[in-house]
This record gives structure tokens, C-alpha cells and sequence, in this order.
């Protein structure tokens, strides 16, 4: 069929690089939605206060998670690499993947969150402020439970472009299904391989993508 | 009960400055039913929103139980807002919790505990009727049914007041009726102050002790609802009169081509138990008038029956004089319109 042979395939190799697709994937998500979370929220706040102070303040961490965002991946990773040595000890592998990971994916998340919040009807918020709730009240027991719906189809779309980004990291040594691919695939002319890796990913987004909607649709009362 | 002083709340920018309220006065009492009528800009969302600050105002002060809000620190005004409660327009529940949650939301912002929540919140779905709704989500209930949660939602602190910012407009004329009598039931159980601004006559008329009517940012005619209703002094008020009895275009025809020497035009107002007595047929019996009714209403303004007639008399000038005369002294109120 096409001329490909499977036989030849390394399934063990194929294993292991799965697994280190879904550790990237694990510890890059969760830490982005740890520090992307706070930073939504605090954007959300920030744009909405009185006071100036605080809306120039908001200015500032606007414009950092904008840079942060234009920065493409693939230079982040190689801009990151002291920084990276410093938090995890390593540049290269799983683990030197994750910093860089986090830093690209924590600030996208972030204006999703934002955006999610912003969606929250208004009425709800000053009924909240009517009843005499602290500004921790309104966030916690009104924000994130009404915008939840939000923020659970933002954390499947950061955790799908992270998919994308896990890939790129093989470029450091990375590991996982990317790195498979374009070490065999691209540089070796082994398509079996390239082609597995390939659709390991489509198969692995395509889980995920499904698995955040249907969380979404359970969450959504409106 | 609540007191506002000289309240004004300016929008906008130097130079581009809009005025919602300028100098505005008002006094309601504790155990009240008050009604703030005006038409849409008239600056009355921007007055109920001043009385638990949701709005600060430009300058004046507003007073609320003998607390001067305005002077407030952040944490103090939020202890003081639990003793205000507010109804909405579009309801304003929290889609993702349901009835039961909803209404228990103020008692956690307090840290209550839960078997005293159970017991209020229990006790709340009963006074509003949705005991059996206890479980479902906002989306699934009807905008009645929504708002009956808020009410539960407003009460469930306690408050000594209540403020309700057009609650029955995004309702039936059906449901509407249900919702006043809750809010009238509420208002005699717990001898709770109620603040309500409306755009309908309707609601003023079936609920509330006293009103104000608001327009241009203040207050233009204000009193007892049975002296504004039935004799409105203010252009703005006869408009919204108008609107509720739609009486102009009938009264006209009726009142075409007298000729006024032999018969007169007058408007009777009836009020309390004087409504159901045979007043004006003792009164013409004796003084030799006939009458003929060009309109009418009999009616009611919260639970006072008034009766609102013009009639024409005909008879001599001296027995329609001595008619009117005997009327106005048996304590109805006569007005000469033609």
C-alpha cells in the first residue's frame, strides 16, 4: 500500500515518545493554567477600575503578554535556554521543554481567561456587589463559576496549541511524537515513522478537543 | 428609612457633562411601599442604583437606616448593602448555581452555617412557591419564576429594605400581577420598605402608598398615590395618568357641541367607602338635575376604592350650582370642566 512498510517500525520508540508528548503536554498545561489563570483575572480587574493607577498598571501587563505572545515559539526556546538551566536544570529533553512551554502557552491562556471573564453578564456582578460581596467574593463565587463554560474551552485551546508547540521543541531535543517525526520523517526520509507520529497527534488533538467540549456542554446552563 | 440629600450624579467629562439627578430630595418612611414613576431618562434607574451606591453620586448624601452610606469606608458599605436587598429588571441570577444556591448565596457571603441556610433557604422557596424548583437551573424557569428567586434571593438576608429596579418590566401583564401582590405580601409580613421605579402607572397604582414622579433629573410631584392619581398637578404626571385610564380622545366627542347654558360638564371623584354609596343619585333626587355619564372607572389604588366619573348635568344654572354645592359638602370632589 504506497509503497510503505510498517514492519520496520520501532513500537517501543514510538511508545516512549508518546509518553513524553503527554508529560510535556501534562506539566506544561497545568502550569499554564496555574499562572495563566491569575493573570486573566487580574487583566480582567485591572481594565475595569477606577482607578488610573490601576489602568496603567493593566497598560503594562497588556503589553508584556502581547510580547509575549509575538514571540514565535521556536525563538522562545532558544532565547529561554539560561533561564530554562536556572529553573529546571537542564536545556534539553522533557523537562528543558516545559519552561519555555509554559512561558509560550501561560500568557495565551491568559487573554483567553480575560476574555471568558469578559463575557460574564454584568447584571450578575453588580447583583453581587448589591448584596454586599468583597472583591474575592465576586471572583471566586461569581466570575469563575459563571464563566466556567469559558474557561474550560480555553484551557482545551491552549491545551491543543500545546500539542502544536511540543512539536516544535524537538528542535532542542525535546522528545516526543514532533520530535519523532521530523528526526525520522524529515531528516531520515523514514515516512512510516513520520506518518505514525503524525497521526499519534491528529489522534491525540481530536481526544482532547472532544473531551473539552463535552465538559463545556455539561458546564453550560445558559 | 432612607433619606437622600441634594443628590446629584453627573456623567461624563468636563465639558461634555451629562446630569442624571440635580439636587434631588427625598424622604421615605419605614414600612412603606414607595413608587418612583418617570419615563425612560429621567434619571430614575440612576436614582434607586444611588440609594445602596451601586452609583455614587456626584455630590449629596444618601442616608439608609440612619447610616449615612456616602461616608462609608469599602467594608462597612458592604456590611450595609446585606441590609439592603434589590430585585432586577432581567432577574441578574447566577446561571451556573442553581434556585437553592441562588438564594443562598448572601447567607454564605456571611459564612452561615449549613443546616441554618437549609432552614432559610427552605423557608424562602415556600414563601415564593418554588419549593419543587429547588434543584434546577435559572434557564429552565420562566421569567416569573425567575423573578420570584430574586425576590428569595433579596429577602434571604433579611433587609430592611428593598429596592426594585423595574422588576416586573420584562414581564406579562399576568405575571406582573402576581409578582406586586408578592411584593405587597412581603411588604405586610415583614413590615419591609419597599423602593420600586417603574414606567407604568399600573404598578404605582396597584402596590404603593406614596410615589414620586421623576423627570429631568427631578423629582417634580410627589405624595400619597390616591392625591397624585387623582389629581395630578404636574404635565408629566397627567401624561402617565393618561396612558393608564386612555380617556382623551372618548372625553372629546363626549363633550362636543354643548351649548352650556342649560347643562354643565363636571368631573366627580369618589374615594374610600364614599365609592360604593349612592351619593349622586340622593344629591340630583333632591335638587331636580339629570345627569348623563360621559366616563367612568371605579377602581382601586392599592386596596382604597375610588370611583371617577364625569357626568353632565342638565337643569337650571341654580340647581346645577346647588348640586355641585351638595356634593363637594358630603366630601367628594367636584371639578367643573366644560
Amino acid at each position: 500500500m504506497l509503497g510503505l512498510d510498517f514492519s520496520q517500525v520501532d513500537w517501543n520508540e514510538i511508545g516512549t515518545a508518546t509518553l513524553d508528548t503527554l508529560r510535556m503536554l501534562g506539566a506544561s498545561a497545568l502550569f499554564s493554567f496555574i499562572i495563566g489563570l491569575p493573570i486573566g483575572v487580574l487583566l480582567y480587574m485591572a481594565a475595569r477600575s477606577t482607578s488610573g493607577f490601576v489602568r496603567f498598571g493593566y497598560s503594562i501587563l497588556s503589553f508584556i503578554v502581547n510580547i509575549l505572545r509575538s514571540v514565535p515559539f521556536i525563538i522562545l526556546i532558544v532565547a529561554m535556554i539560561p533561564i530554562t538551566k536556572s529553573i529546571v536544570g537542564v536545556s534539553y529533553g522533557v523537562l528543558g521543554t516545559i519552561p519555555p512551554l509554559v512561558v509560550g502557552a501561560a500568557p495565551f491562556f491568559a487573554r483567553l481567561v480575560e476574555t471568558a471573564l469578559n463575557e460574564v453578564d454584568k447584571g450578575v456582578i453588580e447583583a453581587a456587589h448589591a448584596m454586599g460581596s468583597s472583591t474575592s467574593q465576586i471572583v471566586w463565587r461569581v466570575l469563575l463559576p459563571e464563566a466556567r463554560p469559558g474557561l474550560l474551552a480555553g484551557m482545551t485551546i491552549t491545551i491543543v496549541t500545546l500539542v502544536s508547540y511540543t512539536a516544535m521543541s524537538g528542535q532542542v531535543g525535546g522528545g516526543g511524537l514532533g520530535d519523532l517525526a521530523i528526526k525520522y520523517g524529515y531528516y531520515r526520509y523514514e515516512t512510516e515513522i513520520m506518518i505514525l507520529a503524525v497521526v499519534l497527534m491528529i489522534v491525540l488533538v481530536q481526544l482532547l478537543q472532544m473531551a473539552g467540549d463535552r465538559l463545556v456542554r455539561h458546564f453550560t446552563r445558559k | 428609612m432612607i433619606e437622600l440629600k441634594q443628590l446629584t450624579k453627573q456623567y461624563g467629562k468636563a465639558g461634555r457633562m451629562t446630569t442624571a439627578l440635580s439636587g434631588l430630595n427625598l424622604s421615605i418612611e419605614k414600612g412603606e411601599i414607595f413608587g418612583v414613576i418617570g419615563h425612560s431618562g429621567a434619571g430614575k434607574s440612576t436614582l434607586i442604583r444611588c440609594m445602596n451606591l451601586l452609583e455614587r453620586p456626584t455630590s449629596g448624601e444618601v442616608w439608609v437606616g440612619g447610616v449615612n452610606l456616602t461616608s462609608l469606608g469599602k467594608k462597612q458599605l458592604q456590611a450595609e448593602r446585606r441590609k439592603i436587598g434589590m430585585i432586577f429588571q432581567h432577574f441578574n441570577l447566577l446561571s451556573s448555581a442553581t434556585v437553592y444556591d441562588n438564594i443562598a448565596f448572601p447567607l454564605r457571603l456571611i459564612k452561615t452555617s449549613k443546616a441554618d441556610i437549609e432552614r432559610k433557604v427552605s423557608e424562602l422557596l415556600n414563601l415564593v412557591g418554588l419549593a419543587e424548583h429547588r434543584d434546577k437551573y435559572p434557564s429552565q424557569l420562566s421569567g416569573g419564576q425567575k423573578q420570584r428567586v430574586g425576590i428569595a434571593r433579596a429577602l434571604a438576608s433579611d433587609p430592611e429594605v428593598l429596592l426594585c429596579d423595574e422588576a416586573t418590566s420584562a414581564l406579562d401583564p399576568q405575571t406582573t400581577d402576581s409578582i406586586l401582590r408578592l411584593l405587597l405580601d412581603i411588604n405586610k409580613k415583614f413590615n419591609l420598605t419597599i423602593v420600586l421605579i417603574t414606567h407604568e402607572m399600573h404598578v404605582i397604582q396597584s402596590i404603593c402608598d406614596r410615589v414620586a414622579v421623576i423627570h429631568q433629573g427631578g423629582i417634580v410631584e410627589q405624595g400619597p398615590v390616591t392625591e397624585v392619581f387623582l389629581k395630578p398637578k404636574h404635565e408629566v404626571t397627567r401624561e402617565f395618568i393618561r396612558q393608564e385610564m386612555d380617556n382623551g380622545d372618548a372625553l372629546r366627542l363626549a363633550l362636543q357641541g354643548q351649548d352650556g347654558s342649560s347643562s354643565q360638564a363636571v368631573q366627580i371623584t369618589f374615594l374610600g367607602s364614599k365609592t360604593y354609596e349612592s351619593i349622586l343619585s340622593h344629591t340630583v333626587h333632591e335638587t331636580g338635575v339629570n345627569f348623563a355619564i360621559l366616563q367612568g372607572t371605579i377602581s382601586t389604588i392599592k386596596e382604597t376604592p375610588y370611583g371617577q366619573l364625569i357626568v353632565r348635568f342638565e337643569g337650571s344654572k341654580g340647581a346645577i350650582e346647588d348640586t355641585i354645592r351638595r356634593l363637594l359638602d358630603q366630601g367628594l370632589d367636584v371639578e367643573v370642566i366644560h
